[in-house]
C-alpha cells in the first residue's frame, strides 16, 4: 500500500466563460500529496478555488489540465467509492426523518439491516443526535443538520473524508466543541482527512499539515507541518507554539486576502 | 379541533346566505337549501341521473390523468433541459392564462361532440399549472442535493426516485390541485356547450327548463365535491411542505 493517498498532479480548473464574461481560472495548477491518515486542512481567501480543489478530489469536476488520484487510481468522472463528502452548504434531505438521512448511503447495499441499524446508531451517538433521530432537519439547528450531513457521509466508513467548510455557520464555541469532534472521528476511524476552514485556529488546532491557498487562481503559498500529538484537543488553543502556527498562517494569508477583496 | 370548528362556522354562513337569497328571490330563482338538498338525494333514486354522474365521472377521470401524467411528464422534461424550458415556458403561460373557451371551436372540429371533446377541454384547462409547476420544482432543486447523491454513488434511477422526486414533490403536488379544479371546471364547460350527456349538459338543460331545483340539485354535488377534493389535496399537500 502506497503512503499516498491521494494526490493531485498539476491540477487546474478553468470554468467556460458564459456571455459578456471571460473565462474564469478558478484554481491552479496545484500539486498536493496526501499521506494516508493526515489530518490536512486547506485555508485560503474566500473564492481562491477551495471548493474547487474538494470537488476535483470528490470525481464532482474533472481537471481542465493534470490529473487526481486516491488510491493509486485515477479519478475520473465519478466519485472514487471510499470518499466521503460534506459540503459547505446544509444538505441534509428536507423529507427524511434524521434516522433516514444518516442511513440513506447505506441502503441498497450489501449490508444486513442489523448492521445498517448497529452503524447508524452509533454515528448518531457520535455526532450527538440520539435524542433526535425522529426529527426532521426543518425542526434542528443549522449546527445539528451539518452533524447529520457528516453523520451520513460517516455510516459508509470513508477511508478519505472531505469537508467544505462543515462548520461555517456555528458560532466559535461550537465549531471548537465540534472540532474536538472531528479530531476523536480522525483517531477513531484512522481516515485521512481534508478539511476546508476560514477559521485558522481551527486549521491549526486540527491538523497535521495545513495548506495556505493564493487568492483565485488558488496555489499552494505554505504548508506548515504543525506537529501535534496525535492525542491532543482544543485545550491546545493555550499552547504559546499554537500561536506560532496561527501566526505564520495569517502572515502568509494578511496580503492574499487584501488581493481576493481588491486592495492590493 | 378549532379548525373543524372554522370550517363549520363557514359552511353555515354560507347556508344563511343561501337561505337569504332564497327569501329575497324566491324560489323560482334560487331553490332553499332544504329543497335542495331533499332534491339532490331524490336524484339519486333515478337511473338517468346515474347516467349522466357516470359520464362525468368518466369523462373528468380521463381529463384528470391526461391533465396530471401529461403535465407532470411535460414539466420535468422542460425543467430538466433548460433550452427548451426556455422556449416552452412563454407558452405554457400563455396557455395558463388564455381564456379557454377561445380554443373551443377548435376543440371542437378536432374531437366532434362526444366524450372525447370534454375530455380534451378538461385537459387542455388543468395541464398547463401542473406543467408549470413541476418544471419550477427540477429548476428549483438544490443542485447540492444532485452532488450528495453522485457522492453516494447512486444510479441515475436511484438518484431520481430517491432524491430529484422528492425534493420537487411539494411543488409538483400544489401543481395537482390547481390542475384538479381547472380540469374539473374545463370538463363541466365541455359538457355544458355540447354534450348531451354529464352534469354540465344536466345543468344546462335544467336551466332551459327552467328547473331551478335540478340546476341547484346538481351545482351543490358539484360544490361538496370539489370542496371536500381540494381539502384533501391541500392537507396532502401541506405535509409535504411541512418539512421543507
Ligand atoms: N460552476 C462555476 N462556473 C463558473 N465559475 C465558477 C463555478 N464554480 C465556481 N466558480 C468560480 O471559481 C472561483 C472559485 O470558487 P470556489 O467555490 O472553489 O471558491 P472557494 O474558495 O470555495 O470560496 P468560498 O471560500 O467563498 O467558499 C470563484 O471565483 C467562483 O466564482
Ligand atoms: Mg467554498
Amino acid at each position: 500500500m502506497s503512503q499516498i493517498h491521494a494526490r493531485l498532479a498539476g491540477v487546474t480548473r478553468v470554468f467556460p466563460g458564459s456571455a459578456g464574461h471571460g473565462d474564469v481560472h478558478a484554481l491552479g495548477p496545484v500539486d498536493l500529496d496526501l499521506a494516508r491518515g493526515e489530518f490536512f486542512s486547506v485555508v485560503g481567501p474566500s473564492g481562491c478555488g477551495k471548493s474547487t480543489l474538494l470537488e476535483v478530489l470528490a470525481g464532482l469536476q474533472t481537471p481542465t489540465q493534470g490529473a487526481a488520484a486516491f488510491e493509486d487510481k485515477p479519478i475520473g468522472a465519478e466519485t472514487p467509492e471510499g470518499v466521503g463528502v460534506v459540503f459547505q452548504e446544509d444538505s441534509s434531505f428536507p423529507w427524511l426523518t434524521v434516522w433516514d438521512n444518516v442511513a440513506f448511503g447505506l441502503k441498497r447495499t450489501a449490508l444486513s439491516g442489523a448492521e445498517i441499524e448497529t452503524r447508524v446508531r452509533d454515528a448518531l451517538a457520535f455526532m450527538g443526535l440520539k435524542d433526535f433521530h425522529k426529527a426532521f432537519p426543518a425542526q434542528l439547528s443549522g449546527g445539528m443538520r451539518q452533524r447529520v450531513c457528516i453523520a451520513r457521509t460517516l455510516v459508509l466508513r470513508p477511508r478519505l473524508i472531505l469537508l467544505d467548510e462543515p462548520f461555517g455557520a456555528l458560532d466559535q464555541q461550537t465549531r471548537l466543541l465540534m472540532g474536538d469532534e472531528l479530531l476523536r472521528l480522525w483517531r477513531e476511524t484512522g481516515a485521512t482527512v481534508l478539511l476546508i476552514t476560514h477559521a485558522l485556529d481551527e486549521a491549526a488546532m486540527l491538523s497535521t499539515r495545513v495548506g495556505v491557498m493564493s487568492s483565485r487562481p488558488g496555489r499552494f503559498i505554505d504548508l506548515v507541518e504543525t506537529g501535534w500529538p496525535r492525542d491532543r484537543d482544543s485545550r491546545i488553543v493555550a499552547d504559546p507554539a499554537f500561536g506560532a502556527v496561527t501566526a505564520r498562517l495569517w502572515s502568509n494569508l494578511r496580503g492574499e486576502s487584501l488581493k481576493a477583496m481588491g486592495h492590493a | 379541533m378549532s379548525k373543524a370548528l372554522d370550517v363549520a362556522m363557514l359552511i353555515a354562513v354560507l347556508i344563511g346566505l343561501w337561505q337569504a337569497l332564497n327569501w329575497y328571490a324566491g324560489d323560482v330563482a334560487i331553490s332553499s337549501p332544504y329543497d335542495t338538498t331533499l332534491h339532490l338525494i331524490a336524484q339519486f333514486e333515478r337511473p338517468r341521473f346515474w347516467l349522466h354522474l357516470a359520464e362525468s365521472i368518466k369523462a373528468f377521470g380521463y381529463a384528470l390523468a391526461i391533465a396530471w401524467i401529461g403535465g407532470i411528464g411535460l414539466g420535468v422534461w422542460l425543467g430538466a433541459h433548460r433550452f427548451a424550458g426556455e422556449v416552452a415556458e412563454p407558452i405554457v403561460v400563455a396557455l395558463y392564462s388564455l381564456p379557454k373557451v377561445t380554443l373551443y371551436p377548435l376543440v371542437l372540429l378536432i374531437f366532434g361532440l362526444g366524450i372525447s371533446s370534454k375530455v380534451a377541454f378538461g385537459a387542455i384547462h388543468g395541464i398547463a399549472p401542473v406543467a408549470l409547476f413541476a418544471m419550477n420544482s427540477v429548476r428549483n432543486i438544490r443542485p447540492v442535493y444532485i452532488k450528495v447523491g453522485r457522492t453516494l454513488r447512486l444510479t441515475p434511477l436511484d438518484a431520481a426516485r430517491r432524491v430529484l422526486i422528492p425534493a420537487a414533490l411539494p411543488e409538483i403536488a400544489t401543481g395537482l390541485r390547481l390542475g384538479f379544479s381547472l380540469t374539473l371546471l374545463g370538463t363541466l364547460l365541455g359538457e355544458m356547450f355540447a354534450s348531451q350527456r354529464g352534469l354540465g349538459f344536466m345543468i344546462v338543460n335544467a336551466i332551459g327548463l327552467a328547473d331551478t331545483k335540478t340546476m341547484m340539485a346538481v351545482t351543490l354535488l358539484l360544490f361538496i365535491f370539489a370542496g371536500t377534493a381540494n381539502a384533501i389535496l391541500l392537507a396532502g399537500e401541506r405535509a409535504l411542505h411541512r418539512r421543507v
